[in-house]
């Protein structure tokens, strides 16, 4: 057992977009052979819900490409108008079925049957006041220590 | 293409899930049997080279078809 490889996983981010980064990664490396871990901090606790509802957002990123030159007709106060993460969302969700690229919930799970480890952070858990009856059954709450047992071992460590 | 075994079709399907349901469908397979696996991702061609690389299981053929990526992996 001593030469699997193994990679620890940081996830702090919670919107739709920066969901799949971990969660793409954990699966694969677990079809390679890696012992797995993903550790969610902060708004990474996000992605343990049951009812996954991640919403991605063009504000604050130049980077997103906008369809239909969206980014030429509307200038960065049009974004915050109310319903512009909804529909942002909306079409997002429909252009990755389009592209053949898996839902969240299906790669989640995936990560799940795997035997990907999925941690909690404990002490955000408490912070944010988060009804852990809301997570998917088979996560484990823990701390910075209790990361460090894995990530200290690990081939590869990544925070994302 | 040689004979093979059992039969995957992973068309539409996008990174990392023709990898995925690969791994899945060689878990049920007995060593030496061999996979054929049909993809559309033009990223699967360098992905089934690591996977078998990675894996220990042996990349046999690799080709394109008619616009879709075929591949032969005998499992290790």
């Amino acid at each position: 057992m001593s030469d699997t490889k193994k990679l620890a996983i940081i996830a702090t981010k919670g919107s739709l977009d920066w969901a799949y980064p971990p969660f793409i990664l954990a699966s694969t490396a677990s079809a390679l052979g890696y012992d797995t871990e993903i550790f969610f901090t902060f708004y990474g606790l996000q992605l343990l819900k049951k009812n996954l509802d991640l919403q991605v957002t063009p504000l604050g990123n130049p980077g997103m490409p906008m369809p239909m030159g969206m980014d030429k007709w509307f200038p960065v106060l049009g974004l915050t108008l109310p319903g512009m993460q909804g529909m942002m969302t909306s079409m997002m969700k429909k252009k990755m079925a389009s592209k053949g690229v898996a839902s969240l919930p299906e790669l989640r799970d995936l990560c799940q049957e795997a035997e990907v480890r999925l941690v909690a952070c404990q002490m955000t858990v408490d912070l944010f006041d988060m009804n852990t009856a809301e997570f998917i059954d088979g996560v484990e709450y823990a701390g910075a220590a209790a990361f460090f047992e894995f990530a200290g071992e690990s081939d590869i460590c990544l925070y994302i | 293409m040689a004979d093979f075994d059992q039969e995957l079709d992973a068309s539409g399907l996008n990174c990392p899930l023709p990898i995925l349901r690969a791994k899945k469908t060689l878990n049920g397979m007995e060593s030496g049997k061999v996979l054929h696996i049909i993809a559309t991702d033009p990223g699967s061609v360098k992905d089934f080279e690591a996977f078998a690389k990675q894996t220990g299981n042996e990349l046999m053929e690799s080709k394109e078809v008619g616009g879709k990526f075929e591949f032969l992996i005998k499992k290790g």
